[in-house]
């Protein structure tokens, strides 16, 4: 697992687990199971479509996550826009899982990053400029150590 | 899970760095170190106007702090003023990890 200082831009998270892609699918796919894991949601397995989780609110977060489905590729990958906060001042993610069958199970990858790689070109200036500040990011913290 | 951390301070550190020309002149600063408000409208190619309003916002932000000498301002980085975006960065990765222990606890459920 890589961490965040070593990696600002972005955030991976991975583990092998000892269930077949199929299995990992329906618990990353199926609205049911994803919210007994990540939080209430009617997210469905199709390109495009826009859904929400939700949690409690917290002090400086309504507790709801707006998302738009990007990829589905069954038993391999799927991609979500991740967006928290209101209109421009909110923050705009993409995750990324990815399974690979692995010895005995399943090698599963999340990623979190910035802005979708093709976003719309109004996003297109944001998005160069999330990456070019996260490299800066990554310069000014090695300058701290 | 997702703001918590610092709030007052960590929204105007993600404010501040959610412009692009206040982002290179955040970069400037800390790559180049102090620098006067006349040599960064050079960089940032817009006007100075423009530029002590973006400075406004980062010296808000604690991103920037300035020191006055004769008629000049110099402005110099503070890195250490990021420490919301590190910490928002760790508190997704304690987040992540253990929504991996629900799923994993999910799947031994599951048929």
């Amino acid at each position: 697992m890589s961490t965040p200082a070593e990696s600002p831009r972005t955030l991976v998270v991975e583990r092998v687990f000892p269930h077949p892609p199929e299995k990992l699918w329906r618990a990353l796919t199926e609205s049911q199971l994803l919210a007994q894991w990540m939080m209430s949601n009617d997210f469905e397995p199709v390109a495009g479509h826009r859904f929400r989780f939700r949690t409690d609110p917290k002090p400086n977060w309504n507790g709801i996550v707006d998302c738009e489905v990007l990829i589905v590729d069954p038993f391999k990958s799927l991609s979500y826009s991740w967006g928290v906060g209101p209109g421009e001042a909110g923050l705009q993610w993409v995750v990324l899982w990815t399974l690979t069958p692995a010895d005995g199970g399943t090698h599963v990858r999340m990623e979190q990053s910035g802005f979708r790689p093709n976003q719309q070109a109004a996003y297109q200036g944001a998005n160069y400029g999330w990456q070019k500040f996260f490299g800066g990011l990554e310069r000014v913290l090695g300058g701290l150590v | 899970m997702v703001l918590d951390v610092k709030p007052a301070n960590a929204n105007h550190v993600f404010r501040a760095l959610a412009d692009p020309t206040r982002r290179a002149i955040f970069e400037e600063l800390a790559r180049q170190g102090e620098q006067t408000v006349h040599a960064l409208t050079r960089y940032a190619d817009v006007s100075q106007p423009a530029v002590s309003k973006h400075l406004t916002v980062l010296k808000r932000a604690k991103l920037v702090r300035h020191r006055r000498d004769g008629r000049e301002t110099y402005y110099r980085a503070q890195p250490d003023a990021l420490a919301p975006v590190v910490d928002w960065l760790n508190l997704y990765g304690a987040f992540w990890r253990e929504r991996f222990d629900l799923l994993e606890a999910l799947l031994e459920r599951m048929n």
